[in-house]
Order: C-alpha cells, then sequence, then structure tokens
C-alpha cells in the first residue's frame, strides 16, 4: 500500500524530469515562498511591536502579524518536509494543519483575554487621556 | 536544500525576536512583557518545528509544537485571568455610558 | 484475551450492542453524542498516526469514556436537526476563504502602519461601543474572533449584547459600525434572524 503510492507519485514526479534529491520541488518552492512571506510579516510586527505609541495598539501587530507568520511559515515546513506521499507524511502534513488550525482558533482569543485584562484593570483604563496621549505621540 | 532553508529560517526568526525581547526588557507595563513572552511562544512552536528538520524526526517534533502552542495558550489565559482585577459594575456601567472615551 | 472472555455472554452482547444503536439512533438528541464521539476519535487517529488493533482499541475506550463524561460542552442546542447542522457546518466551510483573505489584509495594514511614516501618522486609536443582534453564544464566539482577525479592530469586552471594540482610525470604525461583518456571521449561524431584519 506505502509503496505502491509511493511508487505512483515517484513516476507522477519523474515524468516532468526536474525533481531534487528529496522530495517534490513545486511542493518545496511553494513551501520556501510561504515561509519568506511569514519572515516579511513577522518582520512587520515585530516592528509594530517596538514602534507603536501604547499597549492597545501593539496588542494590534501582536494579535494579528503573529496569526498569519505562524500560520505561513508552519504550512511551508509541512510542504518542505513532504518527502514522498507515503502515509506517514501525508499524517504529517495533517499534524502541521492541525496545529495551524489550532493557531487560527486560539491567538485571537488569547489577545481578546490580555485585552480585556488590560481594559478592566484599574491601573490600565482606556481613559480620553490616555487616547490623547497616544495621538500626541502619533503626530509628532 | 531543506537544511539549508530550516538553518536560514531559523537564524531570521532567532534575528526577529530581538525586537520582541527588548519590548519584554523594558515594557514599562506587565502586559507588555506578557504579550512579548505571548509572540515568542507562538514562534517557539515554529522553531521545534525546524528543529525537527533539522534532526530528520519532525514527525517528533511536531508533538512537541502542538504541546508547546496549547501550553502557550493556557499560559496566555491563566496570566491574564490572575492580573485581572474586575471592576465593580457600577463603575463599567459608568464607562459604558461614557461611549467609550471618544 | 480471548480466555477470559465468556462465552455464554457473546449472544446478549450482539443483543446489547443491537438495543444500543436503536436507543442511540431513536432519540434525536443522542446523534450528538456519535457525532462527538466520530470528531474525538479523527483526533485521535490523527494524534496517535498507528492502525493496530490495540491503539485503535484504546482510542475507543477513552473516546466513549471522554464523550460521555463531556459531550455537553459541544452543540448546546440539542433540539436541531441533523441536516440543519451539516448546513450550518457548510456554509462555515465557506466562510472560511473569506475570513483568511481578511486576515491578509489585516496583516498588510498592519505591515504599513509599522514600517511607513505616512501610516503612522493616520493611526487615532478609538473605542468604539456596540450593540448586536446575534443571539447565541457561539455565533458571538465567531463575531468577536473575526473582527479580531480583520483589519484594525480588536474585542476588548463583550457583555451581554454589548461589544467594545479597539479600532485604529475613523474609517475602520466606519466600516465596522455599517455591520459587514455582522451580517457574514448571522448568514451563516442565524439567517431566520437575518429574515426578519
Amino acid at each position: 500500500m506505502k509503496s505502491m503510492y509511493g511508487d505512483f507519485f515517484f513516476v507522477l514526479a519523474s515524468t516532468t524530469d526536474l525533481e531534487s534529491e528529496s522530495g517534490f520541488w513545486v511542493l518545496q518552492i511553494i513551501g520556501i515562498l510561504m515561509g519568506v512571506t511569514g519572515l516579511i510579516f513577522f518582520l512587520g510586527a515585530a516592528v509594530g511591536l517596538v514602534r507603536f505609541p501604547d499597549f492597545y495598539t501593539r496588542m494590534h501587530a501582536a494579535g494579528k502579524g503573529d496569526t498569519l507568520s505562524t500560520m505561513l511559515m508552519l504550512g511551508g515546513f509541512g510542504l518542505v518536509t513532504m518527502e514522498d506521499f507515503s502515509l506517514g507524511s501525508w499524517l504529517l502534513l495533517v499534524k502541521i494543519i492541525a496545529v495551524v488550525l489550532f493557531i487560527y482558533l486560539t491567538s485571537p482569543t488569547s489577545s481578546h483575554a490580555l485585552m480585556r485584562a488590560a481594559f478592566e484593570d484599574d491601573e490600565m483604563p482606556l481613559t480620553e487621556k490616555d487616547l490623547k496621549k497616544s495621538k500626541k505621540s502619533v503626530n509628532k | 536544500m531543506t537544511h539549508l532553508f530550516a538553518i536560514t529560517m531559523g537564524a531570521a526568526l532567532f534575528t526577529l525576536m530581538i525586537p520582541v525581547v527588548y519590548r519584554i526588557w523594558v515594557g514599562p507595563t506587565g502586559f507588555d512583557r506578557i504579550l512579548g513572552v505571548n509572540v515568542i511562544g507562538t514562534k517557539t512552536a515554529v522553531l521545534l518545528v525546524i528543529i525537527g528538520t533539522l534532526f530528520d524526526r519532525v514527525e517528533m517534533f511536531v508533538d512537541f509544537a502542538i504541546a508547546y502552542a496549547l501550553l502557550n495558550f493556557v499560559g496566555a489565559i491563566v496570566i491574564s485571568r490572575y492580573l485581572n482585577r474586575t471592576i465593580s459594575l457600577n463603575e463599567m456601567d459608568a464607562r459604558e455610558k461614557k461611549g467609550g472615551a471618544k | 484475551m480471548r480466555i477470559f472472555f465468556p462465552l455464554w455472554i457473546a449472544p446478549s452482547v450482539k443483543y446489547l450492542f443491537l438495543k444500543l444503536l436503536i436507543v442511540l439512533f431513536h432519540h434525536k438528541e443522542s446523534v450528538y453524542y456519535i457525532i462527538i464521539f466520530l470528531l474525538l476519535f479523527l483526533n485521535w487517529i490523527v494524534l496517535s498516526g498507528k492502525f493496530d488493533i490495540f491503539h485503535l482499541g484504546l482510542g475507543i475506550v477513552s473516546c466513549v469514556v471522554v464523550a460521555k463524561i463531556s459531550q455537553d460542552f459541544l452543540f448546546y442546542d440539542r433540539k436541531k436537526g441533523l441536516k440543519e447542522r451539516f448546513n450550518e457546518a457548510w456554509r462555515f466551510i465557506k466562510y472560511i476563504p473569506w475570513i483568511t483573505w481578511e486576515v491578509v489584509k489585516a496583516n498588510l495594514h498592519v505591515f504599513k502602519l509599522a514600517m511607513t511614516s505616512k501610516g503612522y501618522k493616520e493611526m487615532s486609536p478609538r473605542v468604539v461601543t456596540f450593540k448586536t443582534y446575534l443571539a447565541t453564544d457561539f455565533a458571538k464566539f465567531v463575531f468577536a474572533n473575526s473582527i479580531t482577525l480583520t483589519p484594525g479592530t480588536i474585542t476588548m469586552l463583550i457583555r451581554g449584547d454589548v461589544f467594545h471594540v479597539h479600532t485604529m482610525s475613523q474609517f475602520l470604525e466606519d466600516d465596522l459600525l455599517s455591520g459587514g461583518i455582522e451580517r457574514k456571521v448571522a448568514e451563516v449561524f442565524e439567517p431566520e434572524l437575518l429574515k426578519k431584519k
């Protein structure tokens, strides 16, 4: 069963006559592109995390940039590590997709929990003064 | 090829974690620090998959990544609940009437 | 294993199994028990990755126990039929590509705000408070997560029907208050509520 599928896709890959030593080159190139895109988005999130004026705006950078960049990088690695089309590597891909789905579901939830804790906290309410302060530092 | 890509990705991720560590180091409030720790935690799950590629044991390290992502989520929830001081309902109503500070 | 299994039980086991199946399918609400068991078992297969009888048997035993103990966490409204649920799931699957594209737009927005000085200057944070017409908890959960994933908005606090949302600029606030996301979520989970309006 295992080797049958492997041989089938190996023949399919070798007819294009361009496969590399290990893996299927189209999937590898797509995976590398996804990983690099994820790195670029993470660069945006990291710069935003340093540069934004107050906690709530930083939360925007972290909550959004984190989700997509992690998803893209994990998906890219899932595609790069597809060395053959056997049952084991399909299972690996499904597992990585499960991690991606888990992060897709939980990242907004945890950012909402942090946001709510900060908003309800007595020391850090989002008052008008706070908003003006962050606006002033923006207009500078 | 795969190993070169994995090493490059890992090094780039490590470099990009430095600004986040800066935010943890100087963060004015505790919430900023938790935020940075949370971001680094999700990126560590990615880093575990990269390490698995380098060791050729991805199927083992993906399980670690799942466990780490789970632990990170639960940790963020628990810490935000721990730091949460619930204010009185009257004050909540007052804030709500103000229309959320325009 | 075979030694410990008493032979005189075998016909009655078969009968018990049939009776269990009849009971499960007779009541509309206990179909959810089977659905939850199947979901848990799929999870088990993906995480264990072994297909011999021993591991699958362990999986079946533990999934039955977990589904028995904690089945009321999922599917709050048990009166809905199975067909309705499948329609809902299909509509939710059709909803996922839209929200993924929205996540990409949100990331480009954050990238623009962080990297260019022009985008940084147009940032003016504010808080919006509004009421939703969504009724169930799960719809509210999906709506709050969708707000967090769309560009420039994060849900801060939900109290009953009232949402407090932190937004980045005036333009995004108007976009939020026009109710596009809310209508999309209502199309998925509560189409009859949408028809009333």
